[in-house]
């Protein structure tokens, strides 16, 4: 997509990116981060308008590759001092609302 | 306003007239007990922590016992370590076990992480005393500190003024003597930037230099934790504690630490110094003026200087808050009421667990947290990935190929590390875009993955500091130190 045909960003796209986001924003939160959001991603036209054919991506400053180490047993982070931070646990586990809806 | 001496102590704060080097010298001697350097700095902040905020917690009880176990090390003829009896500030992105970690925001309020960072473990080895963990714009995202959920921080050299940020509590502790030296964490200029405002030295260090463990994640490609101090000797002694390879972090560069204090002293003599163009292009003439003043000392100290130009520098901003948001939604995704932290059911309850999350996160986070993951979100959905985030990141690659050119012709480059002194609280919030023009200048460098040092630079007949940017290729802490130490011998 050129640069010139990309629409500036709408309400009905923020309100879109806040449901793939898992935000819920109120009316005003929605119009106040159009405007904000349509004012960043202006600045960024001077990048996204670039000539960059045949320009390999970065995504990492180091080359870095995986790092492996001998498939041994270590200590790790004790279960009950974990689950004592957690909003909700029971019998060992965390506790969290119905996943699945009711059965058709 | 006379400007202070470093470590002199000034009308802004009661820094102590002793550097962090001095503190451990004379701890490690036993000239001087931990217990009473730390009572000098919980004095400083109980004459000022209630008008600066540089603190979410200050942790006087467990920092007397740590001071008692340094001072009891050293009756017994056992050395307490490289830091002993020096205190210092963590930044509250840093875990601490059993000890309130924040980021400032809402959704973490009341967590107390179960492990220590790797950075906070090796102070502890080293003897160090953590005395408070610091203010922060909420996860790390702004520059000015106002973006906490706990109230802003003040600039201790005029408190209308911001710290700057993200590590503004940080900078704010050390400029005030509340700290001997701190640590915060750099994703596009929170160590630099508020440094500078602050009139402290800050310093992010190559990436993979400094274990990442422990520290919550904001834009993993570009955070880098780093040292605060009054001194260019301390941020190399702290850097020296804390840099080195760390099983736990797989970015940790499999590299030995660095020796940074030895040689610090070296002079720039033959030394070839670079003055970015594009950095100087478009800051405050003060900010312009201060590094054309250092660049003339550099000379007079027998440097070669000249103007370099790194051309794609200027794509840094907008590539930045395209990849920075777009890594921050993806690491944020995890304050999900689920394991930690605030949970929140909504109005009525939540039906099942999808609305639990979105509520959580709408009650949890604050507005530029919640402005940069739908930045990221949207820079990341489908149509649109690579116009933004693909094309962010090629600029990346020019940015790198641009810094490796200029470091064939120079050893170290310099630039202005913001464009201009503290501003007023509230002179920015409304504008997100003016606010992240702060970090113009230092964002190249996370984006690279080089290292840089803001050195404090008080212009003539101004109250306000403003700070002096070295730097350096990958793993080229010691010039860029032996450079940083000259600015400060021949800073006004």
């Amino acid at each position: 997509m050129s640069p010139e045909s990309r629409p500036s960003i709408s309400r009905d796209d923020v309100a879109h990116v806040a449901h793939l986001a898992r935000l819920t924003l109120t009316p005003e939160e929605i119009e106040r981060f159009t405007g904000q959001l349509a004012a960043v991603l202006g600045h960024a036209e001077d990048v996204a308008a670039l000539d960059l054919a045949g320009v390999e991506p970065t995504a990492h400053p180091l080359p870095l590759m995986n790092v492996l180490r001998e498939d041994e047993v270590r200590p790790c982070l004790d279960r009950d001092e974990v689950l004592a931070q957690a909003p909700a646990a029971e019998e060992g586990r965390f506790r969290v609302p119905r996943i699945l809806g009711e059965a058709p | 306003m006379t400007p202070p001496a470093p470590g002199s102590g000034s009308a802004a704060g009661a820094r102590p007239g002793r550097s962090a080097v001095e503190t451990a010298d004379a701890v490690r001697a036993g000239r001087l007990t931990a217990a009473a350097v730390l009572e000098e700095h919980l004095a400083a902040i109980e004459a000022r922590e209630s008008e600066l905020h540089a603190f979410n917690l200050v942790l006087a009880d467990r920092a007397r016992a740590e001071a008692a176990a340094v001072d009891e090390s050293v009756a017994a003829g056992r050395d307490p370590g490289r830091l002993a009896g020096v205190t210092v500030a963590l930044k509250d992105n840093l875990c601490t076990r059993g000890v309130e970690t924040t980021c400032s925001s809402r959704i973490l309020e009341g967590w107390k992480p179960p492990y220590d960072a790797t950075v906070v473990t090796r102070l502890r080895q080293e003897g160090a005393v953590v005395v408070g963990k610091t203010n922060l714009d909420e996860f790390a995202m702004g520059s000015s500190t106002e973006n906490s959920a706990f109230g802003p921080t003040r600039n201790p050299h005029d408190p209308t003024r911001v710290p700057g940020g993200s590590s503004g509590g940080s900078a704010a502790a050390v400029a005030a003597g509340f700290a001997g030296l701190a640590l915060g964490s750099d994703t596009g200029g929170s160590i630099r930037q508020p440094a500078a405002l602050c009139g402290v030295v800050g310093l992010k260090p190559t990436y993979g230099l400094v274990s990442r463990y422990g520290l919550i994640a904001f834009a993993s490609s570009l955070d880098q934790i780093g040292p605060f101090a009054g001194t260019v000797a301390d941020a190399a002694l702290l850097l020296e504690v804390i840099a080195g390879h760390d099983a736990m972090d797989s970015t940790s560069l499999d590299a030995p630490a660095p020796s940074l204090l030895e040689g610090l002293d070296g002079g720039v003599e033959g030394l070839r110094i670079g003055v970015v163009s594009e950095l100087m292009d478009g800051v405050e003439p003060a900010a312009a003026a201060a590094v054309e003043a250092a660049a003339h000392a550099l000379s007079a100290a027998g440097a070669k200087v000249d103007r370099v130009s790194v051309p794609a520098a200027v794509y840094g901003l907008s590539a930045y808050y395209l990849i920075a948001p777009a890594e921050a939604s993806s690491n944020l995704a995890r304050y999900d009421g689920v394991r930690y932290g605030l949970r929140s059911e909504g109005p009525g309850g939540s039906a099942d667990v999808a609305a639990m999350f979105a509520a959580t996160r709408a009650a949890g986070f604050g507005d530029e947290v919640k402005r940069r993951i739908m930045l990221g979100t949207y820079a990341l959905s489908a149509g649109y990935y690579d116009a933004y985030y693909g094309q962010a990141q090629r600029v990346r690659t020019l940015i790198i190929r641009d810094f490796d050119a200029a470091y064939r012709s120079f050893d170290i480059l310099l630039s202005p590390t913001t464009p201009g002194p503290a501003f007023e609280l509230d002179a920015k919030t409304s504008d997100p875009m003016a606010m992240y023009l702060s970090d113009v200048c230092t964002i190249p460098t996370n984006l690279a993955g080089h290292p840089a040092v803001t050195v404090p630079w008080w212009p003539e007949g101004s109250g306000l500091p403003l700070g002096i940017q070295v730097l350096a290729p990958a793993l080229g802490e010691a010039v860029m130190l032996r450079a940083a130490a000259a600015l400060e011998a021949a800073a006004p």
